[in-house]
């Protein structure tokens, strides 16, 4: 496989960690712990499928599959930022949700346990490589979008104010909650889209399809150290391991084991502080009164 | 109290101020006035009520009763935008600065100046400049919070409420972490804002700085307003007598006299040999100091809060690293020790916080009364629960604890009740040392008596005792000895018979410094 | 001194019963997550064009109802007893552990380990303590990572463990395929020694069912937990520690010891979990055996508000929702008891905030 292959295949395989670490940065830098990015992406992806199906369009699928994941992340804004639930355990909780739900709605709408029918994507020229999706041209502008949000508008300076200090904010008058509850929608709406992006790239929605991306992109927020730049960089570097993976494949030089392992075992590294000191947000995971 | 002559409508006014947390008042009764255009400093001993006054006064919380105008406007109950937008602007005791941002993007939060939706990071150095060059307070808007030291974070602090249209500030012990050149700075932007026309409302309980600047104090005590005197007609004595009287008298004749068998002890109670401490921000806290209480004895430490007393305690129980020194119970050194080595070398220590540290809330009481007393009450790692029955019940009759329920959550008690469970399990403990800090704070007349009288006994049992209290009347009742801390070290140390509220008072606030 | 000015609080009226507040505040979650879940499986039944009742009471018969499906119940409310005794251990301590599921795998991993290198004629009083070692060694082995990780490093508890899973699980997995398995299947040879009987041995009635001896094993454990958090100094200063790390630092409790303890103990008996499908139902470790149980221990150890009798309790609700979707199936998709089970941890975990507020709230109102 040439450079240029890697590169592309790379790309492709980013587009989800992409989506879903943007949102796990503004979501984080607020304050609020965001290990539902993999329910909010088993959400969209089904929502995504579900739509396409019934509209035959995949933009209908598209605008279906983030209205999912958006309903999913108010669940999850309400328990812990109105009601102060723990946010791990609610972290959980709406993952098993959205697991659960999928599921429920997929024997319900489509009578299988495993997966719906084929529907629609984008694209689709095999010399594009990819490349004619508009999902993916959004999926690349996304961390830079979200890091010019966060750096350069007063709602990113909120944001920011939110995850450090927030009484700081509230005694200048700023709404730690409506900060946060905009922030977790807006995770729902970007993990969401990588869901989508997931789906529509397969054709289909498959049980539990996001296996554990999720996670992946939560691990590049915190090896980006909360920098949305930094974490797309790290999603490229975890796309471009796992493209190596499927190199491998065949030749056995390294067990494709390993490989998935590599994201993991950095993010460990990271948060013993051998990588640079791991900076949470200092408000991070307590609930505003 | 004196109202002085009919004057112009006061900047600030607030009467007849209640304010309840559950059952406990923390405002009652209280009031303040202040004439537009002055420096008006609002002092009292911790827990007197300020901070509470001022956050009622800044939209943070509503009055359960009373009267809050502004230039004659009745406000009574706004909120914290509407104080803001008054022209209200209180700079906290403990900054309000988000550590990670800029002063720039600090001083423009929840305000932002923007240019097509982008935050327009050019005007908002510029604000910061043109505030800098206007009032003396020079920072630079580029740096990181976290960067400054505490004296630049407290001037951002200042020009956050004056870039948001602050004419009224008030200022929560601004000095408690500042150096005295740069306490003296602060002081020149204070009397240039006013010269300017702003008023300031200024929270200490520093005396000697407060002398300097102000022009009218008023003075708090228990919740209420207790004086309100010009600066210029009174002196830091009277204010000091003012602040610290209590209208409990302790009987006389408390003091008792030495026991004669106190020379005889063998043992050395507790010596100290130039204790120096770090606090957070790196200063030493605690900056040499060396003494010892022998057997049979009370050294009461005297001195308003935040001069040393806390991480002085805190660094002879183990629970905060020493940087220089050495603390030797018995003759024994223990500066290195552990807290549970500690206990097993005959230390017992009362905290100030009995809420934080010295209970767990949701423990029995008798669960609490065995804190760190583990190995009395353990055999073969498991607890004897009729062991620490027993020891309950003996505690809770002799300690006189209310209401008398052993599995009661510690939570459900009222503060003297909780109080009196620290102490049954710190004096039930075989010490020869006690380390007593604010044994009676919170606590209501009858249970004060009470613990007087067990540290009394101690006392008499030949056990040495270290007071820290802010209750000047206190330590003046239960002292053999006396020392003063001020600003980390002991400004005198002195034999309670030649100790007075009076004499004290002047080392307490810093305007008489003797050796120690 | 006037005698009406005090700064004293009266005291609580529920001075004489101690332990009804504390019951209240432990109870009322639980059954504000039922009654939740109960109208939540209402809804999803009705979409589905069924009777609820009679979808309940179906439910009740497939699993309560007949031995099978009690056996059932009895085997899936073991395993989740170890991986929620082990998630409550670390609450107890103030601390999350989420790799329930890779130290229940590892633990089955190294029982089958052991169970194949013992020889067959070892008997069953030698082979299960040791296999049950085995077990519980290595689940403590990747308990033990986050605990040296959080003490020495200060590094967050909640993302290490979930990093740990994926990592163990992987390893695992390579263990299987690349070295271990049986031609065509993703598990290990069948053990030689330490295969514990089932209960359909003993009682044919339970015929077919899963539920073997490993029940006695974890009410042993439950037992052994209770005791040690509520009847031994090391249990007293681990709550303290949960509690309020203050009071304990200041009581003379090692904090850092206690978070090394507490996790590392908690992988241990999440471990010693394994033994339930290893030795007690298809005598060899598959791959994936442990999937879902690490999460379900989470929602049964917050159901069981951390208390190992409470544990085992919601075990067995969480048990019977699973087994009674099997039940129920040709009416409602099972896939309904995956939904009630996330809305129940959910209902729960949002009442214990508002629950503390309110009682505590009201409490201090009739005071003043």
């Amino acid at each position: 496989m040439n450079a240029v292959d890697f590169l592309t295949q790379t790309i492709r395989i980013a587009i989800p960690y992409l989506f879903a670490a943007s949102g796990g940065v503004i979501a984080e830098r607020a304050g609020i712990v965001s290990l539902t990015l993999e329910g909010f992406m088993l959400s969209g992806a089904f929502g995504a499928a579900l739509g396409t199906h019934y509209s035959g369009n995949p933009v209908v699928g598209v605008l279906s599959g983030v209205l999912c994941a958006l309903i999913f992340s108010l669940i999850h804004a309400l328990a812990t930022i109105r009601y102060r639930a723990d946010q791990v355990v609610v972290g959980v909780a709406v993952n098993l949700l959205a697991i659960g739900i999928t599921r429920f709605f997929l024997k319900l709408a489509f009578d299988s346990s495993s997966n719906s029918p084929r529907v629609a994507g984008f694209g689709g020229n095999m010399q594009a490589a990819g490349f004619d999706n508009p999902l993916l041209w959004l999926g690349l502008l996304v961390a830079p979008l979200v890091a010019f949000v966060i750096y350069r508008t007063p709602y990113g300076l909120r944001v920011r104010a939110a995850g450090d200090h927030p009484d700081a904010a509230e005694s200048v008058g700023v709404s730690v909650k409506r900060v946060r509850w905009i922030a977790v929608a807006a995770s729902g709406i970007l993990a969401g889209l990588g869901g989508v992006y997931l789906a529509l790239d397969q054709h289909q929605f498959t049980d539990q399809m996001t296996a554990g991306r999720g996670f992946i992109a939560i691990s590049a927020v915190i090896f980006g150290r909360w920098n949305p730049i930094r974490a797309a960089l790290a999603c490229l570097l975890f796309a471009a391991a796992e493209t190596l993976q499927i190199q491998l494949q065949g030749s056995h030089a390294i067990p494709s084991q390993f490989i998935e392992m590599i994201p993991y075992v950095l993010t460990i590294i990271a948060l013993a502080g051998v990588v640079g000191r791991s900076v949470a947000p200092a408000a991070l995971g307590k609930a505003a009164d | 109290m004196s109202g002085g002559p009919v004057r112009t409508t006061s900047a600030i006014r607030m009467e007849g101020i209640d304010k309840y947390f559950g059952p406990i008042a923390a405002n009652r009764g209280a009031s303040l006035d202040v004439a537009p255009g002055e420096i008006h400093a609002l002092v009292g001993e911790n827990g007197a009520g300020k901070s509470t006054l001022m956050r009622i006064l800044g939209g943070l919380m509503k009055p359960d009763a009373g009267r809050v105008e502004i230039q004659g406007r009745d406000v009574t109950g706004w909120s914290t935008n509407e104080a803001i937008a008054a022209g209200i602007g209180i700079v906290h005791q403990h900054f309000m600065l988000v550590p990670t941002l800029t002063v720039a993007e600090n001083l423009v939060l929840g305000s932002e100046p923007t240019r097509n939706g982008v935050l327009d990071y050019a005007r908002a150095a510029a604000s910061v400049q043109s505030l800098s060059a206007e009032t003396g307070l020079k920072v630079d808007p580029a740096r990181k919070v976290a960067d400054l030291s505490v004296g630049e974070a407290q001037r951002v602090e200042i020009l956050k409420v004056l870039f948001r249209g602050a004419k009224i500030l008030v200022l929560d012990e601004p000095t408690a972490v500042l150096s005295p050149p740069e306490v003296r700075e602060l002081w020149t932007v204070l009397r240039g804002l006013r010269d300017k026309g702003d008023t300031i409302v200024l929270i200490t309980h520093r005396l000697d700085e407060v002398v300097d600047l102000s022009d009218t104090i008023t003075v708090m005590r228990a919740g209420t307003t207790v004086a309100r005197i010009r600066t210029a007609e009174t002196t830091p004595a009277e204010i000091a007598k003012a602040m610290v009287g209590r209208e409990v008298s302790l009987s006389a004749g408390k003091r008792v006299a030495p026991s004669a068998a106190v020379e005889s002890r063998s043992n050395r109670g507790l010596e100290v040999r130039n204790l120096a401490i770090r606090g957070s921000r790196g200063n030493r806290v605690v900056d040499g100091v060396s003494f010892a209480v022998r057997p049979g004895e009370i050294l009461g430490i005297a001195g308003v809060e935040g001069n040393g007393q806390t991480e002085l305690i805190e660094g002879l129980a183990g629970l905060r690293e020493v940087a220089e020194g050495q603390i030797l119970i018995d003759a024994v050194d223990i500066t290195s020790k552990r807290v549970d080595e500690r206990h097993d070398e005959g230390l017992s220590h009362i905290p100030e916080d009995r809420l934080r540290r010295g209970l767990i809330l949701e423990y029995s009481i008798a669960d609490n009364l065995i804190l760190g007393l583990g190995k009395t009450f353990t055999r073969n790692y498991v607890i004897e629960q009729q062991a620490v029955l027993t020891n309950a019940g003996e505690q809770i009759s002799s300690f006189d604890i209310r209401p008398p329920d052993a599995a009661l959550a510690a939570r459900a008690l009222s503060g003297g009740n909780q109080q009196k469970v620290v102490i049954a399990r710190e004096m039930s403990r075989g010490f020869s040392v006690l380390l007593a800090s604010q044994p009676t704070r919170g606590v209501d007349v009858g249970a004060i008596e009470f613990i007087h009288q067990r540290l009394l006994e101690a006392r008499a049992a030949g056990k040495a005792i270290l007071l820290v209290s802010a209750e000047l009347n206190e330590v003046l009742a239960l002292s053999d000895r006396i020392a003063v801390m001020y600003r980390g070290k002991f400004a005198v140390v002195m034999p309670a018979s030649e100790a007075s509220e009076e004499v004290l008072g002047e080392y307490m606030i810093g305007t008489k410094k003797g050796a120690a | 001194m006037s005698a009406s000015v005090t700064a004293e609080r009266k005291p609580s009226r529920f001075a004489t019963a101690a332990w009804r507040e504390r019951a209240e505040e432990a109870l009322l979650p639980p059954l504000v997550a039922l009654l939740v879940a109960l109208i939540c499986g209402d809804l999803l039944i009705l979409s589905y064009g069924q009777s609820p009742l009679e979808v309940y009471s179906l439910l009740i018969e497939g699993t309560w109802g007949n031995a099978y499906g009690f056996g059932q119940v009895l085997y899936k409310a073991t395993t989740l007893t170890f991986t929620g005794l082990a998630v409550s251990f670390g609450l107890r301590a103030g601390l999350f552990n989420i790799g329930g599921e890779s130290q229940l795998a590892a633990g089955g991993f190294a029982a089958a380990l052991a169970g194949l290198a013992l020889p067959g004629t070892t008997p069953l009083i030698l082979a299960l303590p040791l296999c049950i070692i085995a077990a519980g060694a290595a689940g403590g082995l990747v308990g033990a990572v986050p605990a040296i990780l959080k003490t020495r490093f200060g590094a967050h508890e909640v993302i290490v463990t979930i990093m740990l899973n994926f990592i163990v699980l992987a390893f695992l997995n390579w263990m299987i395929a690349e070295h271990l398995h049986v031609p065509e299947t993703l598990h290990t040879p069948e053990i030689r020694a330490g295969a514990l009987p089932r209960l359909a041995d003993m009682f044919p009635a339970f015929h077919g069912s899963a539920a073997n001896l490993a029940m006695i094993v974890v009410l042993a454990v439950a037992i052994a937990v209770w005791f040690y958090l509520f009847r031994t100094s090391g249990g007293y200063g681990l709550r303290a520690v949960g509690l309020q790390p203050d009071a304990a630092e200041y009581g003379g409790i090692s904090v850092g010891r206690v978070w090394l303890k507490a996790l590392t103990v908690s992988g241990v008996i999440a471990g010693m979990g394994g033994i339930n499908y290893v030795l007690g139902y298809k005598h060899y470790y598959e791959d994936g055996f442990a999937a879902g149980a690490g999460f379900l221990g989470i929602a049964v150890a917050l159901v069981g508000r951390s208390n190992p009798f409470g544990v085992i309790i919601a075990a067995f609700f969480f048990a019977t929702l699973s087994q009674g979707g099997l039940a129920i199936h040709a009416f409602v998709p099972k896939q309904m008891m995956d939904v009630l089970q996330a809305v129940v941890i959910l209902a729960v975990a949002m009442s214990v905030p508002e629950v503390r507020r309110v009682l505590r709230g009201s409490r201090r109102r009739s005071d003043a």
